[in-house]
């Protein structure tokens, strides 16, 4: 492997641009490390090299002209959760739906990465229509957790954080709807970011819920997540929901916080997430990472937040509702997919058709409890009574934020869990994103920072810091100095400890090679 | 079924004398915004099929709407203008259905939220009566796109061998008006609902907000229709007839629909909930698909866009833009030009009230204006058949005609002969006088060469004229406007004639 792709995005930008070496060989190296990794962890759905290295010339051209960089990671290559458009690649959303759709148009997060000289290597596998917490409900098969590939990655964005963990990328884009970034990056070892919504523009996201979905970043490192954060973010007059406000100040939060210092602080541990239901392995890192926070000089209280314990219910209305709505379009009368257009059917007949063998099961789930729970005389009861639930989750974060900056918990209540484990099982599938659901409700900013390995099966645990609406920066600070102190303590980065994933150790865990290739595999990922 | 074809229809007389019909209009009006509701694609009607279209628009994956704020101004001027509240807080909604011309399979509308609500409009009846009808509410929408069914006999989807969609108009900003139910109109119930959307298309553009187009479908009206038996104030069930594109369509479906109703009820059957379709042709309606259960659109609140909080500042600053309205107009042309009621009316009912006072503001007097338009433009447009309107003349030309015949340039006689010209489509009043050669003659050695071979031609005449009989220049003058073709200055001529005989 390459060192450049242990490299953080900071370093490797930071190299390019002083032309210690090029972009162009930064993202060869990363594009060598997918050829050799991506056809067991399976991270990516499409791959771009050329486009990718055409993408790393121009920022290399531009250096040499003299020109300053583009942006703090010009030049960086990057992997896109495939559920944002790209004008020059296939956007799928992991469904048979959209298959070999290529949009006419950018995403604002796309146009924006391209801007910075950020290099797209591709898009990434994830749970259809970000329905998920394992990856497992992509029509194109499952990633595979680079920890243990009999392990789910995570889900829905286990593509980016598997990329990540995996040297693949030293960046991804994810989106959160219910904790489809911090989830993964949990299970992962990887940093994950919901920003807080709005902060990031859904234009060229496509819907699964409107009112929760989120981008954000994915990368090894608490400062390599804030600079992306800071290239992604910002008001964009195509989204009504985008904040109109400046893009809080993570990357100097994250800067400060990598000092190590927290006196004064006051961290609130929220006591609706923990005991039954959590792996003992998980609560133990979680515990040790709180006693670490308290000796970087934070102030550690119990808060409690009762109406959390309705979030998932509520979620699992409004969601569904949501996406019962955001997903009537793929009807095949214009893109995508088509079925049974033999003639002899109606219009009618050709969109059921192709919604049925387009979706798959968990979307068709979702869809049919969002449409009963929309339905005349139910909406009240349902989607009605949700979002009051959301009203009160909303109070019970505003009630904690006077008493403490930010919260904490574990991001997901176990580590990552078998492939297969949980898929016949939809409500444990549901139980991954417990702690995650309620920032997705009231919308405030939230992330996953790696917190060691349980002590229990050695799996990466995820530390989950809330802070309030447009202060993201605040869950950065305390993120930057826990990281820094973990590593202090631990002696080398977590993500270091990712198992080396090169062919000889491909014996181990058994993969099912019919099962890959039945997807719109990418090609020149395997020859490059 | 086929009721409308198997029932007979109930003579009208014995319709309103058997039951009282309720109407309820909705009127849908496409706005006259440069760009699209939800995005800048532009708004024009006729582009070739797809050419105004974006990702927004077309629905596809990804893309989000946009509120344009002109829109919404021109819904608040016109829930102003409609004496309607305006809602310090509403918020879209999505209506879910699927339908190949819906891009989103959901269309972005208001639902329980609208931003104006509880009105009113003011009729007036051709007998001189009044009318007020409440306005329920005004909301916004965005329209969808338009299929094209090739291949059925009527151009509807049954029987159709494909589609064709043009996706121009899907987002084109759209409000929906609608009324509360009119009860009590009685016989006269067809003729309030086209002096309904009569009232409120002048409404509309005197407001400037659409081109209130109902041949082209920016100004589209569903007729709602029940009958109830005189003296009930239960409602009967109603039908909701669609595709009524003009104004005399209107007047004719309500009319239609309350004969055959009437007809369904007297043999002891039931109205049946349907949506109706008008056929301009036949004047009759016909059941659309009948649905099997009442269409649940899983109305919620829009997540993609953000509640509108119109502020009384910015409201205040709406109403103030406001331009006269069709009654204001009416009540001050009455009391400027002296006019009865009656003759206020006439003009209304003629559709030359707006005429008429464009023509003054052109610089014409109101009798001359008045009299031009009601005398031999009204002619004119009845021989061919038209609306005033669309005669061809501007009140510009009118007010150009009058203004030449005061100077002595025209005489009655040629000036409707240059108003002859432009309605033939042969240019400006003053071209038209060139080219027609139709300037009146006031030199004075041609008209008096003329004079005096009148005089010697009726010797016993000038005789009179001579003697006293000033009243007998008119045969002489007369004739002197008849060997010149009508081009003669009248009054220099007689003029010229007393002259003469007083030597």
């Amino acid at each position: 492997m390459s060192e450049l792709t242990r490299l953080s995005a900071a370093e490797l930008a930071d190299r390019i641009s002083r032309r210690e070496t090029s972009a162009v060989e930064v993202t060869q190296a990363h594009l060598d490390r997918i050829g050799s990794v991506d056809p067991v962890v399976r991270a990516f759905l499409h791959l771009d090299g050329d486009g990718a290295l055409a993408a790393a010339a121009a920022v290399d051209e531009g250096l040499q002209r003299g020109d300053a960089a583009t942006s703090p990671l010009a030049g960086v290559p990057l992997a896109l959760k495939d559920v944002f458009t790209t004008a020059d690649m296939p956007t799928t959303c992991g469904s048979r739906i959209l298959e070999g759709w290529r949009p006419p148009y950018d995403s604002t997060v796309t146009r924006k990465l391209r801007e910075a000289g950020v290099v797209l290597l591709g898009k990434t596998n994830m749970d259809e229509f970000a329905m998920g917490s394992s990856t497992e409900n992509s029509a194109y098969g499952p990633t595979r957790n680079p920890w243990d590939l009999d392990r789910v990655p995570g889900g829905s964005g286990g593509g980016s954080a598997t990329a990540v963990a995996a040297f693949e990328a030293p960046l991804a884009i994810g989106t959160d709807t219910g904790g489809s970034i911090r989830q993964p990056s949990a299970v992962t070892g990887t940093v994950g970011v919901k920003p807080t919504y709005g902060g990031v523009s859904r234009y060229g996201l496509v819907a699964f819920s409107s009112s929760l979905d989120q981008g954000g970043p994915v990368a090894r490192t608490v400062l390599d997540a804030a600079l992306l954060h800071e290239v992604i973010g910002g008001h964009d007059p195509l989204d009504s929901t985008s904040i109109d406000a400046p893009v809080p100040p993570v990357v100097a939060a994250a800067r400060a916080g990598a000092t190590g210092e927290l006196t004064g602080v006051r961290i609130g541990v929220v006591s609706q997430f923990r005991g039954e239901g959590y792996q003992p392995g998980v609560l133990h890192a979680f515990e040790t990472a709180v006693s670490r926070l308290r000796d970087l000089g934070a102030v550690i209280v119990e808060v409690s937040c009762p109406a959390f314990d309705y979030a998932l219910p509520a979620y699992y209305l409004i969601a569904p509702s949501e996406c019962s709505s955001n997903l009537a379009r793929f009807d095949g009368m214009r893109y995508g997919l088509r079925c049974g257009d033999d003639g002899t059917r109606t219009a009618e007949e050709v969109m059921s058709l192709t919604r049925e063998a387009g979706f798959g099961a968990e979307v068709k789930r979702r869809i049919m409890l969002g449409t009963y729970a929309l339905s005349a005389g139910y909406y009240d009861a349902y989607y009605g009574q949700a979002q009051k639930v959301r009203t009160l989750i909303i109070r019970d974060f505003a009630a904690a934020f006077e008493k403490v900056d930010v919260l904490v918990s574990p991001t997901t209540p176990t580590t990552a869990f078998r492939l297969g484990e949980r898929v016949d099982d939809p409500l444990s599938m549901y139980l991954s994103d417990l702690c995650t659901i309620p920032s997705n409700l009231a919308g405030n900013a939230a992330l996953s920072v790696p917190a060691g390995l349980a002590d229990d099966d050695g799996l990466p645990v995820g530390l989950q810091v809330m802070a309030p609406v447009l202060a993201d920066d605040r869950a950065y600070r305390v993120a930057a100095a826990y990281e820094a102190a973990r590593d202090a303590t631990d002696g080398d980065p977590l993500w270091s400890r990712v198992p080396d994933l090169t062919e000889d150790r491909l014996s181990g865990p058994s993969i099912d090679t019919e099962d890959r290739l039945s997807g719109p595999r990418i090609a020149g990922v395997v020859g490059r | 079924m086929t009721a409308g074809m198997t029932t007979g229809l109930m003579d009208y007389d014995e319709v309103v004398a058997r039951f009282d019909p309720v109407l309820g209009l909705e009127v849908h009006v496409e706005l006259s915004t440069a760009t699209k509701m939800f995005c800048s694609c532009p708004n024009v009607f006729g582009a070739p099929p797809n050419t105004h279209v974006c990702p927004t628009c077309l629905g596809l994956p990804g893309s989000l709407p946009v509120l344009n704020r002109a829109a919404v101004e021109s819904v608040i001027r016109i829930g102003l203008a409609l004496d309607c509240s305006i809602a310090p807080w509403c918020r879209f909604a999505r209506k879910n259905y699927f339908y190949p011309d819906m891009p989103k399979n959901f269309q972005i509308s208001q639902y329980d939220e609208p931003i104006a609500l509880h009105g009113s409009l003011e009729l007036q009846l051709a007998d001189g009566s009044t009318l007020s009808v409440g306005i329920e509410r005004a909301h916004m929408e965005e329209d969808t796109g338009k299929s094209l069914h090739v291949g059925g006999a009527t151009g509807r989807i049954h029987g159709a061998s494909y589609s064709l969609l043009d996706y121009n108009r899907a987002g084109v900003p759209l409000i929906e008006i609608v009324t509360k139910p009119i009860v009590g109109a009685g016989a006269r119930a067809p003729e309030v609902a086209r002096a309904y959307v009569t009232a409120l298309r002048d409404l509309l553009r005197a407001l400037g907000v659409s081109d209130v187009r109902m041949d082209q479908g920016s100004l589209r009206c569903d007729a709602n229709v029940s009958l109830m038996p005189r003296g009930s104030s239960v409602f009967g069930t109603r039908t909701e007839t669609k595709n009524v594109n003009s104004l005399r369509s209107v007047e004719r479906a309500v009319r239609y629909e309350m004969c055959r109703q009437a007809a369904v009820l007297a043999s002891g059957g039931e109205i049946v909930q349907e949506t109706r379709h008008f056929d301009e042709a036949s004047g009759t309606t016909s059941a659309g698909r009948r649905k099997e259960t009442s269409e649940d659109y899983r109305y919620f609140p829009e997540p993609d866009l953000v509640p509108i909080t119109p502020s009384d500042e910015w409201v205040e600053k709406l109403r103030a833009t406001l331009p006269e309205l069709p009654w204001q107009r009416q009540a001050r042309v009455q009391a400027e030009w002296d006019l009865s009621d009656l003759e206020l009316r006439d003009l209304v009912n003629a559709g030359a009230l707006d005429l008429i006072a464009a023509t003054v503001d052109a610089g014409a007097a109101p009798a001359e204006a008045r009299s031009w338009w009601v005398a031999y433009l009204t002619q004119q447009a009845n021989s061919r058949g038209m609306e005033l309107a669309e005669l061809g003349i501007t009140p510009q030309q009118v007010a150009r005609v009058i203004s030449l015949v005061r100077a002595g340039t025209l005489t009655n006689n040629l000036a409707r002969q240059v108003v002859d010209g432009i309605l033939a489509g042969e240019g400006e009043p003053d071209d038209i006088i060139v080219t027609r050669g139709l300037a009146v003659v006031s030199d004075d050695s041609a008209l008096t060469a003329a004079v005096e071979q009148a005089l010697a031609a009726q010797p016993d005449i000038a005789a009179k004229i001579r003697g006293g009989k000033v009243a007998a220049a008119g045969a002489i003058v007369g004739a002197v406007m008849k060997a010149t073709g009508g081009k003669a200055n009248a009054q220099r001529v007689r003029e010229l004639v007393l002259a003469h005989c007083a030597r």
